[in-house]
C-alpha cells in the first residue's frame, strides 16, 4: 500500500467514523436519562437527510438544514409522547420491541413518502469533484464539514451537560431517577427532552453526511448497528469515548476494504460489534465494576 | 398432557375439515398460503420457547430459517459432475448421498439427495447456534437483541454477498423433496410446489407443525419447562435454585434454531427456491411481531396468530402496508397487552 493510498483510506476511515460515533451519541443520550436503546436512533439519521432533501425545494441549504433538525426533533418527541411517556416502569424486552416497531414504522412512512430512489443533499462546499489538496494526498471538504459538525456537537453537548440547568437535571435523571424526582425535577420532561436532543442530533448527522453517504429509505438499520457498535465500543453513555470508538471503527472498517471485498464491510464491523460484546460489554474504555452496577 | 391432546386433536380435525371444505367450496388455491403459512408458524412457535418461556429475545432467527433454506437449496442445484473424479464426492456417491438427473438442457447433472442435504442443513444450523449461543446468551436485554440482530444481518450480508448462494438472486429450481419413495401402489410423497401435490403437500406442512408443536408443549409441560419459566422470571432465583440456567437456555435457543432451519428446508423445496428476502431483519422482526402478538409464553396463542396473520400477510391483503402492519401490531400488542391478544379468551377457556 502506497503512503497516498494509506491516507485516503484513513480519511475515509475517519469521516465514516465521526458519523457513527455522532449516530452513537444519540444512542448515549437516551439511554443515558432512560436506561433504554432506542432501536429507532438510525431512523432518525435517515429523516434528516430525507427531510432536508425536501426542503432544498423552498429554502436554501442552511435554513434546509436547521428545518430538518427541528422537524425530526419534534418527530422525536412526538414518538416518546406518544408510544413511551405514558408507561409505567416498562420492561427491557418491551422496550426493545417497542423501539423496533417505531424504527419499522417510521422507515416504511418514508418508503411510501419519498419511494425507493436515492437522494442526497449537496455538497456543502464545491461539488463532488471538488478537493482540497495537502501535499499529495487530496480530500473532499465536505470531510472537514463533517468533522467540524461533529466537533461542534461534542463540545457544545459536553458543555450543555456540565453548565445549563437542565444539562444537570438531565444528567440528575441519569444517576438516579427517584432522587431527582424528590429534588422536584420533572423526570418524564426530562425523557422527552432527552429524545428531541437524540433526534436533533441524529437528523444533524444524516444532513452532514448526506452528499458522500446518500440517503435512502432504509439506511437507518445499518446505521443503528454500526453506531450501537460504537456506542458498546466507547462503553454505552460515554459520549467522548464514543468519538474514539466511532474513528477507530471507522478506520478499521475503510482499511478492511483493502483486504475483503467492499459487500462484506458490514459483516466485519458486526463481526467487531459481536467480539466486543462478548468480551468486553462495558467497551473498552469502561470498567468492569461501573457496568456491573447498570441494568442491561 | 390429556388437555394438549385434546387440543391437538381439535386442531387435526380442523386441518382436515378446511382441506375438505376447500375442496367442496372450490377454493384448493388457499390451500397454498396455508402450507406456507405452516411453516412460517414452525419457526414462531420455535422462537416462542425461546422468547417467552426462556425469556431470550432473538432479532436473528430468519438467520437461522436462511440457513437452512440456502443450504438445502445450493446443496440439491449445484452440479458437483465437474468434481466426479475428487475422493470425497466418490465417497459420498458410495454412501448414496448424492442424485444424477438431468436439468432442463438434458445436460447430466449431479447434487446432494434432499435428505442428506436437510440432515446437513439442520446440523450446520445447530452447530452455529451451539457455536453462537455459547456467548450471546450470556448477553442481556439490549445487548442480546443488538447480538443477535447482528448475527442476523451478517448472514442477510454473506447470502447477498456469496456467488455461491446466488447473490441477489437467490437460488431458484431447488427439485422436490421426496421424502418416501412410491410404495404399494401410493405415489412418492414429495414435498414440491408442483399443482399435483398441492393436498399432500398441506398435509406434510401441517403434519410437521403439529409434531413440533406436539413436542413443544411436551417441553414446557416437563421439569425443563419449568426451569425455563424460573429463568424468564428471574435468572438469579433460577440459579439459586440449582437450574443450570446457561445450559438450558442454550439447548432452548439451539432447539429453536432447529425449528427454524427445518421450516427453511421445507420451504424452499416447496418454493422451488429461495431469496435473501428470507435473510432479511424484517423476516425476523416479523417473526418476533408474531410471537409477541400470540402472546409470548403462549404456544397455542403464537400458532393461532402466527398462521392467522402469515395467511393474510401471504394472501396480500395487506399490500403495500405489509411491514408497517407488523411494525404497527408489535407496538399495539407490546404497548397495550404485552400478554397477547389471546390471552383474555384463553384464561377463559383454562388453557392459559
Amino acid at each position: 500500500m502506497t503512503f497516498d493510498l494509506f491516507f485516503q483510506y484513513l480519511f475515509a476511515g475517519v469521516t465514516y467514523g465521526i458519523i457513527y460515533a455522532i449516530v452513537a451519541i444519540g444512542f448515549n443520550i437516551i439511554y443515558n436519562t432512560t436506561g433504554i436503546i432506542n432501536f429507532a436512533q438510525g431512523e432518525f439519521v435517515m429523516l434528516g437527510g430525507m427531510i432536508a432533501v425536501s426542503l432544498l425545494e423552498w429554502m436554501p441549504l442552511p435554513l434546509a438544514i436547521a428545518g430538518a433538525v427541528l422537524i425530526t426533533m419534534v418527530i422525536g418527541a412526538f414518538i416518546e409522547m406518544v408510544f413511551i411517556r405514558w408507561l409505567d416502569n416498562p420492561s427491557i424486552l418491551r422496550m426493545v420491541i417497542i423501539t423496533i416497531g417505531i424504527s419499522i414504522l417510521i422507515r416504511e412512512a418514508a418508503l411510501h413518502v419519498w419511494g425507493e430512489s436515492i437522494r442526497s443533499l449537496p455538497y456543502f462546499y464545491g461539488n463532488e469533484i471538488t478537493s482540497i489538496q495537502v501535499g499529495s494526498v487530496r480530500f473532499s471538504p465536505q470531510v472537514l464539514w463533517v468533522i467540524g459538525v461533529c466537533g461542534i456537537v461534542v463540545v457544545s453537548l459536553s458543555l450543555f451537560f456540565k453548565v445549563t440547568a437542565l444539562g444537570r437535571e438531565m444528567r440528575a435523571c441519569s444517576a438516579n431517577r427517584t432522587a431527582a424526582i424528590l429534588c422536584g425535577i420533572n423526570t418524564r420532561n426530562m425523557v422527552t427532552f432527552s429524545f428531541m436532543l437524540s433526534a436533533g442530533i441524529g437528523a444533524l448527522a444524516g444532513c452532514v453526511m448526506s452528499p458522500i453517504t446518500y440517503t435512502q429509505y432504509d439506511i437507518g438499520t445499518g446505521l443503528a448497528i454500526k453506531g450501537f457498535t460504537v456506542a458498546i465500543l466507547g462503553g454505552l453513555g460515554n459520549s467522548m469515548a464514543a468519538v474514539a470508538a466511532g474513528l477507530i471503527l471507522g478506520v478499521i472498517e475503510a482499511f478492511s476494504i483493502s483486504v475483503v471485498p467492499l459487500a462484506f464491510k458490514d459483516a466485519i464491523s458486526i463481526g467487531i460489534l459481536l467480539m466486543i460484546l462478548f468480551v468486553r460489554p462495558y467497551g473498552i474504555f469502561g470498567s468492569n465494576e461501573a457496568a456491573s452496577l447498570k441494568e442491561f | 398432557m390429556l388437555r394438549n391432546g385434546a387440543h391437538l386433536f381439535i386442531l387435526l380435525v380442523l386441518v382436515i375439515g378446511i382441506q375438505l371444505l376447500t375442496r367442496l367450496t372450490g377454493t384448493q388455491f388457499y390451500l397454498t398460503q396455508l402450507t406456507m403459512a405452516a411453516y412460517y408458524s414452525l419457526v414462531v412457535i420455535g422462537l416462542s420457547v425461546l422468547m417467552g418461556y426462556a425469556g431470550q429475545i432473538s432479532i436473528g432467527h430468519a438467520g437461522f430459517f436462511a440457513i437452512g433454506g440456502y443450504i438445502a437449496a445450493s446443496l440439491t442445484t449445484h452440479n458437483l459432475l465437474a468434481f466426479q473424479d475428487n475422493a470425497v464426492i466418490k465417497m459420498l456417491s458410495g454412501l448414496g448421498l448424492l442424485s444424477s438427473g438431468q436439468d432442463l438442457y438434458g445436460g447430466r447433472l449431479l447434487v446432494v439427495t434432499p435428505w442428506a442435504a436437510c440432515m446437513t442443513a439442520i446440523f450446520v444450523a445447530a452447530v452455529i447456534a451451539l457455536v453462537l449461543g455459547v456467548p450471546v446468551l450470556k448477553l442481556k436485554g439490549h445487548y442480546l437483541a443488538m447480538a443477535t440482530l447482528g448475527f442476523g444481518t451478517i448472514i442477510y450480508r454473506l447470502v447477498l454477498a456469496s456467488d455461491y448462494f446466488g447473490e441477489a438472486d437467490g437460488i431458484s429450481e431447488v427439485p422436490g423433496f421426496t421424502l418416501f419413495p412410491s410404495f404399494a401402489g401410493l405415489g412418492p410423497l414429495m414435498v414440491s410446489g408442483d399443482f399435483s401435490h398441492r393436498v399432500e403437500n398441506y398435509y406434510i406442512a401441517w403434519a410437521l407443525l403439529i409434531v413440533g408443536l406436539a413436542l413443544l408443549l411436551n417441553l414446557t409441560d416437563s421439569r425443563a419447562g419449568r426451569a425455563l419459566r424460573a429463568i424468564h422470571g428471574s435468572e438469579e432465583a433460577a440459579e439459586a435454585m440449582g437450574i443450570d440456567t446457561s445450559r438450558f437456555k442454550l439447548n432452548v435457543f439451539v432447539l429453536s434454531a432447529v425449528y427454524a432451519a427445518l421450516a427453511g428446508v421445507f420451504l424452499t423445496h416447496y418454493n422451488g427456491g429461495i431469496g435473501p428476502s428470507e435473510a432479511g431483519i424484517m423476516k425476523s422482526v416479523r417473526y418476533l411481531a408474531l410471537v409477541a402478538v400470540g402472546g409470548m409464553a403462549n404456544l397455542w396463542g403464537t400458532l393461532i396468530m402466527g398462521v392467522i396473520l402469515t395467511f393474510l400477510s401471504l394472501r396480500g391483503i395487506f399490500g403495500s402496508y405489509d411491514d408497517a402492519v407488523f411494525g404497527a401490531i408489535l407496538i399495539l400488542v407490546m404497548l397495550f397487552a404485552p400478554d397477547g391478544v389471546l390471552s383474555l379468551k384463553l384464561k377463559i377457556m383454562g388453557t392459559k
